[in-house]
Order: C-alpha cells, then sequence, then structure tokens
C-alpha cells in the first residue's frame, strides 16, 4: 500500500532529480524550444518540495493536489499548467482514501494523463510529454519498473516525431531529429515514481 | 557571453525595480509581478490586461497607461505569467465595466490565462480575451499551435486600449482587439540567436553568413536558412510575404521592430527599403512606426507588421497614450 509518505518522498525524489537534470532539459529545450524547461520545471518542484516540508497532506491525494496547484503558481509557460493538472488530477482520482494501491495509482493516473491531454489538445505522436506518459500509464498497470521503461522509451522515441504542438511546431519539419524536453522529463518523473518504489521495497 | 545582469535568477524581479524607480506613474508589484497604472480602476473605462514572458521589453509593461494597457503581468525570461498574476492584475483594474485579456498566441499563455479568466470570473470580474496570432511564418492548421503572437500586440493593445480610454463597452473594445487582429501580419527575420540568461550561451547555431528566416521572438530557430541577405533583399522577401497572406492597397499602420541588437540607423535603412516595395505594390502606408518594441532580448534581426485600418482604426492609433514606451497626442 501506498501512503501520503509515499507521495511526498516522490515529489522530493522529483525535485532532486530536476535539480540533477536541469541542464539537459534546457539544453534539449534550447534545440527545438525557447531554453528553459530545466529552469522552470527546477522552480516549480523547488517551490513544490518546500510547501511539502511546510504543510504535509495526510492523504497521497491531498499530497498530489497540493503539489499540482503549486506547479500551476509558480511554474508559468505550457509546462505549469500542464504538470500541475497532472498531479492535480491524478490526486482528485485518488480521493481521500489514507492508502491507495499500485492499482488504484495506475487507473488515478489515466484520469491525470487524460486531463493533460485535453487541456493541451495533444494526442500519442504529437511529440509531447503524452508521447512518455500514456505508454507509462498504461505500462504502470504491469508493475513501476515496466512503467518506468515504457517513459523512457516513449521519450526515446519522440526523436523521430514531427512536433505538432507547442513551441517546436513552429519549426514544422526542422523539429523531427531532436528528443522531445517534455517527454524527457515526464519520463524522469515516472522513474523516480519508479525508484521511490524500488525503495519502499527493500 | 557577457550579459549586464547579477545572477541569473533575479533578472525579471530587478527590472522591475528598475522600471519602478523610472516609472512613478505606474504601481510595480515586485513580488507577486504586476505593473498597474497608477490611477486604476478607472471608473467608467474597461481594463486591459496583458502579459508574457519577459525578454521582449518594452513590450508588455512598456505599454502600460492611458491611453493602452491597464496592466501587465511579466512572467520569467519568454516563460508565460503564472495565473495569480493575471487574478491579481485582474482585481487591480477592474471598475465594474470588465477586463479584456490580451493573449499572445503560445500554448503557455493560452492555458495560464485560460487558467486565470475562470478563477477571475469567479471573483465576479467580467471578462474577455483576445488571441494576438499574426506570425505568417508559421503554419497555420487544426493540428498544430496555430500562428504565434508577434508584432501585432502593439498594435491591439494600442487601438482597443484607446478605445477603452473613450468608454467604450467590453464588446466593443474585444471586438475592435480582435479586428486589429484580424487585420494584422507580422513576419521576422533573425541575424543572430539571442542569449537567455539561464542558458548563458545563444538558444541556436547561426553561423556567419547566414540569416534565419521566419523567426519568432524567443530565440526559437526559424522555418528557413539562407545566405545572408541585403536589407533590400530582406524587405522585398518580406513584404512580399505579408502582402501574398494579406492582399490589401491599404490604407496600412507599418511596425519596422527591431529585435533588440540592432542599431535603429539599420532599422531607419531597412525601413526605407519596406516603404520602397509597399509602394511599388501600391499599398497606402498611413503611419510608420520604427524602433525595438517587441524584442527578443539581444537578438539581431528585424520584423515588419502590417495593419489595414479604416477610419475609425486610424482615429483610435492617433488617440493619445502615455506609457512608458509609447507616447504622443498629450
Amino acid at each position: 500500500m501506498l501512503d501520503a509518505r509515499f507521495f511526498h518522498r516522490w515529489m522530493t525524489a522529483a525535485a532532486a532529480a530536476v535539480d540533477r537534470e536541469a541542464g539537459r532539459l534546457t539544453e534539449l529545450d534550447a534545440a527545438i524550444g525557447d531554453a528553459d524547461h530545466g529552469s522552470n520545471l527546477q522552480r516549480g518542484f523547488t517551490a513544490v518540495a518546500a510547501v511539502l516540508e511546510q504543510d504535509a497532506p495526510d492523504t497521497p491525494g491531498a499530497v498530489l493536489t497540493l503539489a499540482g496547484r503549486r506547479l500551476i503558481s509558480t511554474v508559468g509557460g505550457a509546462s505549469g499548467p500542464l504538470y500541475g493538472t497532472l498531479l492535480r488530477r491524478t490526486g482528485k482520482a485518488l480521493g481521500d482514501a489514507a492508502e491507495v494501491t499500485p492499482a488504484q495509482l495506475a487507473e488515478a493516473l489515466d484520469a491525470g494523463v487524460a486531463a493533460v491531454a485535453q487541456l493541451g489538445g495533444a494526442k500519442a505522436g504529437d511529440k509531447t510529454m503524452l508521447d512518455a506518459l500514456l505508454p507509462a500509464a498504461e505500462a504502470l498497470r504491469e508493475s513501476f519498473a515496466a512503467a518506468r521503461a515504457a517513459a523512457r522509451q516513449g521519450a526515446l522515441d519522440t526523436v523521430g516525431l514531427l512536433a505538432r504542438k507547442g513551441r517546436a511546431s513552429y519549426l514544422g519539419e526542422r523539429s523531427i531529429g531532436h528528443q522531445d524536453p517534455g517527454a524527457t522529463s515526464s519520463a524522469l518523473l515516472v522513474a523516480t515514481l519508479a525508484e521511490t518504489a524500488a525503495g519502499e521495497a527493500s | 557571453m557577457r550579459m549586464l545582469i547579477n545572477v541569473p535568477e533575479t533578472v525579471v524581479p530587478d527590472a522591475l525595480r528598475g522600471i519602478a524607480a523610472a516609472h512613478p506613474e505606474l504601481t510595480v508589484d515586485v513580488e507577486n509581478r504586476v505593473i498597474v497604472r497608477r490611477d486604476a480602476p478607472v471608473a467608467g473605462q474597461v481594463a486591459l490586461v496583458s502579459g508574457g514572458g519577459s525578454g521582449h521589453e518594452p513590450l508588455h509593461g512598456g505599454f502600460v497607461g492611458p491611453g493602452m494597457l491597464a496592466a501587465a503581468c511579466p512572467g520569467e525570461v519568454f516563460t508565460s505569467p503564472v495565473p495569480d498574476q493575471m487574478v491579481r492584475a485582474a482585481a487591480a483594474v477592474d471598475s465594474g465595466e470588465g477586463v479584456l485579456f490580451v493573449v499572445k498566441n503560445y500554448t503557455g499563455d493560452v492555458l495560464n490565462f485560460d487558467m486565470a479568466a475562470e478563477l477571475a470570473e469567479d471573483e465576479g470580474v467580467q471578462l474577455a480575451k483576445v488571441l494576438v496570432d499574426d506570425d505568417i511564418a508559421v503554419t497555420d492548421s487544426l493540428y498544430t499551435a496555430g500562428r504565434r503572437g508577434t508584432g501585432a500586440t502593439l498594435f491591439v493593445e494600442k487601438i482597443a486600449g484607446a478605445a477603452a480610454e473613450e468608454g467604450a463597452p467590453l464588446e466593443r473594445v474585444e471586438s475592435i482587439a480582435r479586428r486589429v487582429n484580424d487585420n494584422a501580419r507580422s513576419f521576422g527575420v533573425a541575424l543572430s540567436a539571442c542569449t537567455t540568461p539561464a542558458k548563458g550561451s545563444p538558444t541556436f547555431d547561426l553561423p556567419p553568413g547566414e540569416l534565419e528566416l521566419g523567426i519568432g521572438i524567443h530565440g526559437e530557430p526559424g522555418r528557413e536558412r539562407r545566405a545572408m541577405m541585403t536589407s533590400r533583399e530582406i524587405a522585398d522577401f518580406t513584404v512580399h510575404a505579408l502582402l501574398d497572406d494579406l492582399p490589401t492597397s491599404g490604407p496600412v499602420i507599418v511596425l519596422v521592430n527591431g529585435m533588440g541588437a540592432t542599431p535603429l540607423l539599420e532599422l531607419y535603412g531597412f525601413n526605407a527599403e519596406v516603404q520602397r516595395v509597399l509602394a511599388e505594390r501600391r499599398v497606402a502606408v498611413a503611419r510608420t512606426l520604427v524602433g525595438n518594441y517587441v524584442t527578443s532580448l539581444d537578438m539581431a534581426g528585424c520584423s515588419v507588421t502590417i495593419c489595414q485600418i479604416d477610419e475609425e482604426l486610424l482615429r483610435l492609433w492617433d488617440a493619445p497614450v502615455q506609457t512608458p514606451a509609447l507616447r504622443w497626442g498629450r
């Protein structure tokens, strides 16, 4: 079972991972966007870690909802509302249970990913964060490790795609050949989830 | 890259403190990142609120004041502001006549302004929104993010702002703003990439002897790269592209805009070429504005915006405006 502390640890791990990878995310963004994805997420997840430290909510749903709201208030750009909505709607779908099963999390993540797709108007293959999140949500029904691998593969596969949403879409054909920064940070978020779960198991 | 900054993290608040010191006619909330005209809310007036990533100065903060914006919300460099900023700005400027959000068409700006609109409406503010999408370099289709908002933003904010200043109701201000956008087109050219404080090196690599056609205002690369062209050739290419997209015999207002690092001397020379092509195409020019208004940090290059106007829009363009960056008629 996964409790509020598990989700708090996930968010803390995500903040550390974003901090570590910020430079790489910004580099990817410079190639097909505007060179700020890393610094934007860094600002947001630092704020998430701080607010969770200060105001530790006691259910998994409340942890993710608070984290999502904090991202919306601090990140800006497209990634603020999109990542904020992902966590907020996943949290909302978890309800107010004190503990949730991995299967319940997989189901809630489906709802979160669907909300992202609706807000951004993107679909699979548009070279966006969905290309990592959709396969990850699917594979999470199997295991955390499978979700991590699926997200990673999804992000790598964006290299060959033509961007149809967001700033990279302005490049048209020139967006092909670059890995999508949003899919990359999504894979990072799923990887920290799997790491947190693995830490739990050992 | 050498920059006149302290640390990248404080570039935006540092600039806001400087704006506050230079412009006592504005109220600058540095912590919450909102710039408001000091006499807001103005009774009987619709209020225009805009915002977007920083790095395009004087857009938008330099356009706050009587006859233009009631408030502006600066985000991080090249990053749209967060909804909290727009909600705060709307509450500060709403006189009860309503608020018009002027939003440049970028995924981030649209999402954050939409969220803000929902929250502000919950607080009882009557809201309307106009999207600016004038950049013809971007292929517009149902399956992409659509055309970017660039130079036409200045036209929308000035002309709709004048209508608001005259006391026009929200519906009317909104329809004027939309009319301006629908009749405006822009195209930009980069002679160098720009450098964001966070990255510290140029956002794309442009070898000497080449230029980038169809750039945006965020250092995103353009659609096409060519061997360096003369001012005359760039004007031919740009104006023909604009008129192919918006066939018009005028009258038009022309904005010859610098991207930040191109000297006015070059911009004026380029304007002469732009006017030559417009004359060759028999387009009547009613007004021309030359300068750095919608910039992209330290990018070298220019953009041209044309807006087809009628008598009413021209009268509103000529109406008094009193902001840090645009000031005439009083």
